[in-house]
């Protein structure tokens, strides 16, 4: 089964099958030191720039900002939820720790 | 590859979505296909319409584009009425009411809480009164905007016919109706730099040259300007003069161009301004003059920018509040707006302040402000008199004059932050609290909640964006502080000083701003000349953020309610989307 997935409205959310599931100003916490110094970036997601599918794993190409160290761009391709038989779940963003999927393949 | 939205573009665009739309609105919310909302709601934008942001679905904002922000007599009752009767949500804003008209910055007028199913009734009352909404958002020519006093105060060249003629030229005109992206143009006849033409993507500017020994006027044309995407740029000037009878086809062959070398794989690339970064004037013109029109370009006229005044740095307001006399001898009144929302009960009486007062028209500014025209000069007292000024008025305090502020998000998908009634609050604790140095009449304060901008904050004095930080350890609204911006013969914009300034510390860090501009000030320089000789350590010494008696009652996470103000403002307890009479829809059983 094919999913539809597109960030619309000046890259202000992400759509996965027509339905609104990630928007921006959520605040992330990242396992990215190669963003900033900070233990883990405080990030705050400002724009989406890209979505992908990486297996059955969803990331979106978040423009932010750390807002401890205030240092901004895009800390890569970042993991919002899955895709399991066709059925989009989110991640529980609030409370994980997203470790953007460039990171992973190293 | 062609993107998604250029690919629903392909399919179904411009003037033909109306009918799809139509019938949409005859069978209701639920007969949009689940599989093709995405779709039609980028192309229902082509019509004005822009569906509201999550946990307020099935409602739209309406933009009606009024061209130099000119409605004519009789048009503002329109609107009033279309507010009173279809702009209402499930629940109110505590400061406007439930039902309101909002002044926007390209001077037009914005709508909230609009249901599909009523679009087809307030489209045809907007049509018989000589309205529309028609290109208001989406890839094509925008409402385009001017110094909205154009063929009623003192002009270098007549802008108000070439605005008009562009306006009916390029709306619903099938060979510029699908851009690469959003086409915004300025037409400015006055020289006083009024028209903003810097930051347009399509720039015409009042300039001579002398032909034959006479002097021609018409305009200059400058490309590329605009705020969005953290990537702010001012209009370059093409070398290219247009006389105002040539403007529609100069105008038609550099639209042309954009359509067909715009960028259409990367929407964030996609505005002209990026276009014109990688080629440049000389390559811009160059295939402008070879591809695109059938007549040799002029060269560039002599401008007006040295006179230019307008938010130029110096004492003149330029934003037409006040009474002021028209070129015929009567007079317009200008009234502040606060952050451009107005009441629709208000704006009724404004409407009719407009008939008795004046010819009935009303006129939107850049500022988010109105004008009432044409009003003989025995007619000013009493006008003056009317209780409708004493809230909206003609000599408004310099916080309340200069503030402007974008929806931010109550309705809108991209702003971070609450905007238009925490600046109403910063405003008016301003008022109560900070002195002004004196001197200083013309302040500027803009908040846009995000980096597109809306509110134009990176030419005010003091511009405000949407951020998020921590404060005691807790998530809450931020602002970044910017400094210094204007237009002008040198504009100049603004220079990000302060960092994620908690929402609740930036009345403090403004009033401590004003208080070192008072100490440090030399003689009467202006506030820009003053921010404009620090360097850039000594400007991050002037945000200094406090704690002060204002409070912020949106400092919580307003993106994540449905409603910021609601008393339920969970996501859960959104009771959208509703059906034409604005029950909930109950979800459909999987």
């Amino acid at each position: 089964m094919s999913v539809a997935l597109r960030i619309l409205d000046d890259g202000a959310w992400l759509s996965v099958n027509d339905q609104r599931r990630v928007s921006v100003s959520e605040l992330w916490r990242l396992d990215a030191p190669d963003f900033c110094d900070c233990d883990l970036v405080d990030f705050i997601a400002e724009g989406f720039t890209g979505v992908s599918a990486d297996g059955h794993q969803v990331a979106v190409t978040t423009y932010g900002k750390c807002i401890a160290c205030g240092e901004s761009g895009v800390p890569g391709k970042l993991p919002v939820g899955h895709i399991r038989q066709g059925e989009y779940k989110g991640y529980d963003r609030q409370n994980i720790v997203l470790r953007p999927i460039e990171r992973r393949q190293r | 590859m062609p993107t998604d939205v250029e690919r629903w573009k392909s399919e179904v665009y411009g003037n033909e979505i109306r009918e799809h739309l139509y019938q949409f609105a005859e069978d209701g919310w639920e007969s949009i296909p689940d599989d093709e909302h995405d779709a039609w709601f980028e192309r229902f934008k082509w019509w004005g319409l822009y569906h509201q942001r999550n946990g307020q679905e099935s409602y739209f904002m309406m933009r009606i584009g009024t061209p130099n922000g000119v409605l004519e007599p009789g048009q503002t009752e329109v609107v009033a009425e279309i507010a009173k009767e279809y702009a209402s949500g499930p629940a109110e804003n505590p400061e406007f009411g439930d039902a309101y008209v909002d002044w926007t910055t390209r001077q037009s007028i914005q709508l909230h809480w609009i249901k599909l199913e009523d679009i087809p009734e307030i489209f045809e009352k907007l049509e018989a009164n000589g309205l529309s909404t028609q290109q208001a958002c989406g890839d094509s020519w925008r409402n385009i905007v001017g110094n909205p006093m154009a063929g009623k105060a003192p002009e270098f060249v007549d802008a108000w016919p070439v605005i008009q003629e562009l306006n009916e030229r390029f709306k619903g005109n099938e060979d510029h109706s699908n851009l690469p992206r959003k086409w915004k143009v300025s037409v400015t006849g006055a020289p006083d730099g009024s028209g903003q033409g810097d930051i347009n993507d399509l720039a015409f500017e009042p300039a001579y040259k002398e032909v034959d020994g006479e002097e021609v006027r018409g305009f200059n044309v400058r490309v590329g300007g605009g705020l969005s995407r953290n990537e702010p740029r001012l209009a370059r000037e093409l070398d290219v003069f247009t006389r105002p009878e040539n403007a529609a086809d100069v105008a038609a062959g550099i639209s042309a161009l954009f359509r067909e070398h715009g960028d259409r794989e990367n929407r964030y690339n996609a505005r002209v301004k990026f276009l014109m970064d990688e080629w440049g004037p000389e390559k811009f013109r160059n295939t402008l003059q070879e591809e695109f029109v059938d007549f040799e370009l002029e060269t560039a006229g002599t401008d007006l920018r040295e006179q230019y005044t307008y938010n130029a740095g110096g004492e003149e307001h330029g934003d037409l509040i006040g009474v002021h006399e028209q070129a015929d001898g009567n007079y317009y009144v200008g009234l502040n707006v606060l952050v451009g929302r107005m009441g629709a009960d208000d704006t009724l009486e404004l409407a009719e302040l407009a008939e008795k007062y004046g010819s009935g028209e009303i006129r939107i500014s850049q500022r988010q402000n109105v004008m009432i025209t044409d009003v003989p000069e025995e007619d000013l007292d009493d006008l003056l008199e009317e209780d409708l000024l004493e809230h909206y008025s003609p000599d408004p305090h310099p916080f309340m004059r200069g503030s402007v502020a974008c929806t931010g998000t109550e309705f809108c998908s991209l702003s971070i932050v609450e905007t238009k009634n925490r600046q109403v609050r910063f405003a008016r604790w301003l008022k109560q609290n900070v002195e002004l140095p004196d001197g200083v009449e013309d302040f500027h304060i803009h908040l846009s909640g995000c980096t597109a901008s809306c509110a134009q904050p990176q030419i005010a004095d003091i511009s405000l964006r949407g951020m998020k930080t921590r404060k005691d350890g807790e998530p809450v609204e931020a602002l970044d502080i910017g400094l210094g911006g204007g237009l002008g013969e040198d504009p100049h914009f603004a220079e990000w000083v302060g960092q994620r300034v908690p929402v609740d510390e930036v009345p403090g860090a403004i009033k401590n701003l004003l208080a070192s501009f008072e100490d440090q000030r030399e003689g009467d320089e202006t506030f820009r000349t003053f921010i404009a000789r620090q360097d850039e350590e000594e400007l991050e010494d002037l945000i200094e953020p406090e704690e002060t008696s204002y409070e912020d009652p949106y400092m919580h996470n307003t993106k994540m309610t449905w409603y910021p103000y609601a008393d339920e403002d969970d996501m859960d307890a959104s009771p959208a989307p509703t059906d034409g009479e604005g029950n909930p829809i109950a979800p459909a059983d999987d």
